[in-house]
């Protein structure tokens, strides 16, 4: 696969916008580096189908005509590029003891290491995601679901693209060394794992990898917003253009719970079932009851609310006084962006009671951003309730509370169930099994999951897509599994 | 940065709460002591909640002096109790962490000579550490399966060996420069370079990279001495300690001594053991200390010493005084000198000290030694002005004398006070083998050698002197004592010579005394001490760490220190 580098047209083969085939130095740390990602991919990534023509959308700009072009390609041949949203003339850093000063364009040796920690972190959540998911394609639910999912991938791994650049261009060896470890690491591997508890679980079907690109990649979303917001400029713009990305990826994950709520609702209501809570029978229809579904929220909703880190935290003030990761929507926050008096509540356990204490604002910036995650998950399931109300059928799918089996943070410490109630560990050993999905659970949908890859089928489970790729037809054969 | 600023110092609030050094395993809030012959397993787990002070969580298994002291304690028992052991691993009971060091918000609210004393404590810890390696057969591994940081690495130094998680989360570190403005005083800077042999430009990439240095880069640059993958480390770690053990020369087949409460009563003033007393005199800032000794023979033979137990007498005052010193320097600051003396037979003495020197190859006997000589270091380390008092009745003879030559200055009565109405003998001092490096200062020689520092003839002149009772003034003859006084003089000498000390700055005095109990050569615990109390306790006082927009006040708030430019 080295042939992609061969020839020395870089900016053909590697669409970027950071004037690639001027930076020699840049050349040379990708052509080492570039060998050993395709490696990785053909290695770690979609099991079966390297050969295969995929309908994938490719960036070659960031302009609305260059974002997303549409065609047949066969993944390991994608071009994956460097972009990054356009520069904005006169740009200051917007938070922290450097608020006004102009972005900075190259890293502050001051905040080099905090930053590469930062980009790497961020940067080893993309292959991890590849990896969790590369055997999905063999239980694909619709040519549909299996175009999306490896859009979804070739995207995570332009964004791996897009960190290990930064490391590259701006960190020097110790970056190029960050780069190579990214493409060591193996998710759920016990010796090499990915860097976050998170990556490292099990994407083993096609709920979780819609739980997951739901509430996990939308954890990412708020991770990317706050880089977005950096004072160092390359990050914050290779963060706002990925960000355009992940918006797909979350679509996929919302609608996908969607279109399986659907179904189910469906056929629910086609067999003249009205109890939700009638397993058994919904069983026998061979859909996903939603009780099931609920367990499936309560599992990846904790582990992703894990992600934001503890409550109060020293590196996230650290970060943003540095100027290095700001909060969500920093610009449109009426205060004065660095907070060194202010306060902000924070859930905490207080005498056995849930309380919203006032701590310093400056370390409740995980507290914070989580908040504004949890507001946008309360919208997700508002969507999907929807759904099941206008079926007529009486079932709410709920947000589990924030301190629910958590193992970062204040609550990591506490067994609470998913209304809230703080249990003891008998009562919650007791529980916990109603509350989150069991093997049983696990078997029951992965015997559900036969791959459907005839154009326009769409697996039993799941309701047909409403909306189609690029305009496409409903029949359209988005993969050419031969090749 | 002006003036008033420059002179802020945190608030120095006054300690509430007595510490006591004195604990048992089943008492450990933070530690796991759990032994399968030969290895024993020291596992590092602290209850974030149980703090010596408030106001600190002990998260992360960061530590404060209540977790050392129960390390202190592991290690001590270790010695005596469990002489099956030959190996003690270095763990944490914590996932991803090894332990991340001092506690920050505990360095950071607590008053300056309690950060000295917490300092001091952890240094002598990890000087055990290395001690029963080098001289009891216990040797060491640390094993760093999550972040090593700080303080955190300085206790993975004090091992033989450090075995590393080879993943992307362990990693050894010593991020006090660029996080804190401080320094790895725990002897990580010293270990780091003498004991590691880390090349000094290395080391100073090391510590300036806060996230620290893992991997094979970790064991290319001598900060760690082997890698294992997570799922082989079982295996690594069970390898490693049958090989340590093997280096070992602890016995098979020896029951342990073990140590029981140590009893103490404080009444008032007074702070009394079975064999130790100490009498404080606020208004003098004094504290006279009296090692009696027993009534009883010496066992005839070492197995007799083993029925005695902790009760052997050499033992009991090892463990009171060491007691002692420690409960001084931590609870009783105002107490600016010690005053030494000794109530016995010498005869009696002298049949201890034979025992001991002639018995030294056993177990017991060994580590008995070796932890007479462990207290007359911390002895030497106690930044108190040291004085010895040699009166009738008094009985400093062989190791027992070696308090002699640790002290600042020694007076010694020529003949008897003539108006008591008891009966006297003029005291004696007494030599023997034990004054002649059975019992090393930090700096590795004798007390007599540094106090005759490359003075040969006068050291063969005092060898000569050996095993024969000296009175005040063949003692002072042979440079043994610092004042030979009769009667009439003494009281009024002592009386001034305490005045005179109780008027001096206390500053100024420990600064002093330091500098002159250290003569000769450096070694690494001269290195770690003489750091520790010179650059370590330099940056405590200056407002780049201690001020309001210092390092060590603002961390955790997220802010930023604001650093005094100017290098000094």
């Amino acid at each position: 696969m080295s042939a992609v580098l061969d020839a020395v047209d870089y900016d053909t083969k590697i669409p970027n916008n950071v004037g690639l085939s001027k930076d020699r130095k840049l050349q040379r740390a990708l052509e080492k580096w570039h060998p050993g990602f395709i490696d990785w991919w053909l290695d770690m990534g979609p099991e079966g189908f390297m050969d295969s023509e995929v309908y994938l959308r490719t960036a070659v700009g960031v302009d609305p005509k260059g974002w997303a072009q549409f065609g047949f390609v066969k993944m390991p041949e994608y071009r994956w590029g460097i972009l990054m949203a356009p520069k904005e003339e006169g740009r200051v850093i917007p938070h922290g003891d450097h608020k006004g000063e102009p972005a900075w364009q190259e890293v502050p040796g001051e905040h080099r290491a905090l930053l590469r920690r930062l980009i790497t972190i961020q940067g080893d959540t993309e292959p991890a995601s590849v990896e969790q998911q590369r055997l999905l394609g063999k239980t694909a639910p619709s040519l549909y679901d299996l175009r999306n999912v490896f859009q979804v991938n070739v995207e995570e791994g332009r964004h791996l693209w897009a960190m290990v650049y930064l490391l590259q261009a701006h960190f020097g060896r110790d970056g190029r060394e960050e780069a190579d470890e990214l493409l060591k690491r193996r998710s759920g591997n016990d010796d090499t794992p990915r860097i976050l508890g998170a990556f490292n679980e099990k994407t083993d079907h096609w709920v979780s990898f819609f739980m997951f690109t739901t509430f996990t990649d939308r954890d990412g979303k708020y991770q990317l917003e706050s880089l977005a917001q950096s004072g160092f400029d390359p990050l914050a713009r290779t963060c706002r253009f990925m960000l355009t990305e992940e918006a797909h990826h979350m679509f996929v994950g919302e609608d996908g719970v969607k279109r399986i709520i659907q179904r189910t609702v469906d056929a629910m209501n086609e067999a003249g079932i009205s109890d939700p809570t009638d397993v058994e029978k919904v069983r026998n229809l061979g859909v996903i009851a939603l009780p099931l579904l609920q367990r499936f929220v309560n599992f990846h909703f904790s582990v992703s609310a894990d992600l934001f880190g503890s409550e109060l935290s020293t590196n996230a003030a650290n970060a943003f006084t540095a100027g290095v990761k700001g909060r969500y929507k920093e610009a449109d926050l009426k205060d004065d962006h660095q907070l060194h008096n202010d306060t902000y509540p924070v859930l905490e356990i207080v005498d056995g009671e849930f309380k919203w204490v006032d701590e310093p604002a400056l370390q409740s910036l995980n507290a914070r951003l989580r908040d504004d995650y949890i507001s946008e998950c309360e919208g997700v399931l508002r969507r999907w309730n929807k759904v099941i109300e206008k079926s007529g059928i009486e079932f709410q799918l709920k947000l589990p509370h924030q301190a629910f089996r958590r193992q970062v943070g204040h609550f990591a410490d506490v067994h609470v169930s998913p209304e809230g109630e703080l249990l003891s560990a008998a009562d919650w050993a007791a529980q916990e099994d109603s509350y989150l999905p069991s093997d049983e659970d696990h078997e029951y949908v992965t015997a559900l999951m036969q791959p459907v890859y005839e154009p326009g089928q769409f697996a039993n489970w799941i309701a047909p897509a409403r909306v189609p790729i690029d305009k496409q037809p409903g029949d359209f054969e988005y993969v050419k599994i031969e090749g | 940065m002006n003036a008033t600023a420059m002179q802020t110092r945190p608030e120095e609030a006054p300690q509430q709460k007595m510490i006591d050094f004195r604990t048992h395993p089943d008492a450990y809030k933070h530690w796991r002591l759990e032994i399968e012959a030969p290895v024993a397993r020291l596992i590092m787990d602290t209850d974030e909640n149980s703090g010596l002070f408030g106001g600190y969580e002990l998260k992360l298994n960061s530590y404060d002096l209540g977790v050392d002291i129960e390390l202190a304690d592991a290690m001590q028992r270790l010695r005596f109790e469990h002489p099956e052991v030959k190996v003690v691993q270095l763990e944490s009971g914590k996932e991803r962490m090894f332990c991340a060091g001092a506690n920050i918000r505990m360095l950071g609210k607590s008053p300056h000579a309690h950060k000295v004393n917490f300092c001091k404590f952890t240094n002598e810890t990890r000087n055990g550490i290395e001690d029963a390696s080098e001289c009891s057969g216990i040797k060491s591994m640390s094993v760093v399966e999550g972040m090593a940081a700080g303080g955190g690495y300085e206790l993975a130094l004090a091992a033989d060996w450090i075995i590393m998680a080879d993943d992307s989360n362990a990693a050894v570190a010593l991020p006090e420069v660029p996080l804190l403005a401080v320094l790895p005083g725990t002897g990580g800077l010293t270990r780091v370079t003498d004991k590691r042999r880390v090349r000094r430009d290395l080391a100073d990439v090391f510590c300036t990279i806060e996230e620290g240095v893992k991997g094979q880069r970790a064991v290319d640059w001598k900060l760690v001495d082997e890698l294992a993958a997570a799922s082989k480390m079982k295996d690594a770690v069970a390898a490693r300690a049958r090989d340590l053990a093997a280096q070992s020369d602890r016995p098979d087949g020896e029951q342990g001594v073990e140590f029981q409460p140590l009893q103490r009563e404080i009444a008032g003033d007074r702070i009394e053991y079975r064999h130790v007393t100490a009498q404080i005199n606020r208004k003098q800032r004094t504290v006279e200390i009296t090692i009696k000794a027993v009534a009883e023979e010496a066992p005839a033979t070492v197995s007799e010493v083993k029925k005695q137990g902790d009760a052997f007498w050499v033992l009991a005052i090892t463990r009171e005084l060491d007691d002692l010193l420690l409960h001084l320097r931590c609870n009783e600051y105002e107490l600016g000198s010690l005053i030494f003396r000794t109530e016995g037979d010498p005869e009696l003495v002298a049949a201890y000290d034979k025992l001991l020197n002639d018995n030294a190859d056993d177990w017991l006997i060994r580590e008995i030694r070796h932890y007479w000589k462990r207290t007359m270091k911390r002895l030497d380390l106690t930044s108190r002005s040291l004085f010895a008092f040699v009166t009738p009745g008094s009985c400093y003879v062989g190791f027992l004398a070696e308090i002699l030559f640790s002290v600042d200055r020694s007076y010694m009565l020529e003949g008897i006070f003539e108006e008591a109405d008891i009966e006297q003998v003029p005291a004696t001092i007494r030599l023997t083998e034990s004054n002649f490096g059975a019992y090393p200062m930090c700096n590795g020689l004798s007390r007599l050698a540094t106090r005759f520092l490359d003075d040969d003839e006068q050291m063969r002149k005092v060898e000569a002197l050996m095993h024969q009772g000296l009175d005040a003034e063949a003692a002072n003859d042979a440079g043994l004592l610092t004042y030979a006084l009769d009667d009439i003089d003494w009281e009024d000498e002592v009386r001034i010579l305490i005045e005179e000390r109780a008027s001096f700055s206390p500053d100024g005095l420990t600064g002093m005394e330091a500098n002159l109990r250290f003569a000769g050569p450096e070694t690494m615990e001269t290195k770690i001490f003489g750091r520790l109390t010179a650059w370590q306790n330099w940056i405590f006082q200056r407002p780049n760490a201690v001020a309001e927009k210092g390092a060590l006040q603002l961390y955790g708030t997220g802010q930023r220190a604001d650093y005094d430019k100017k290098r000094v």
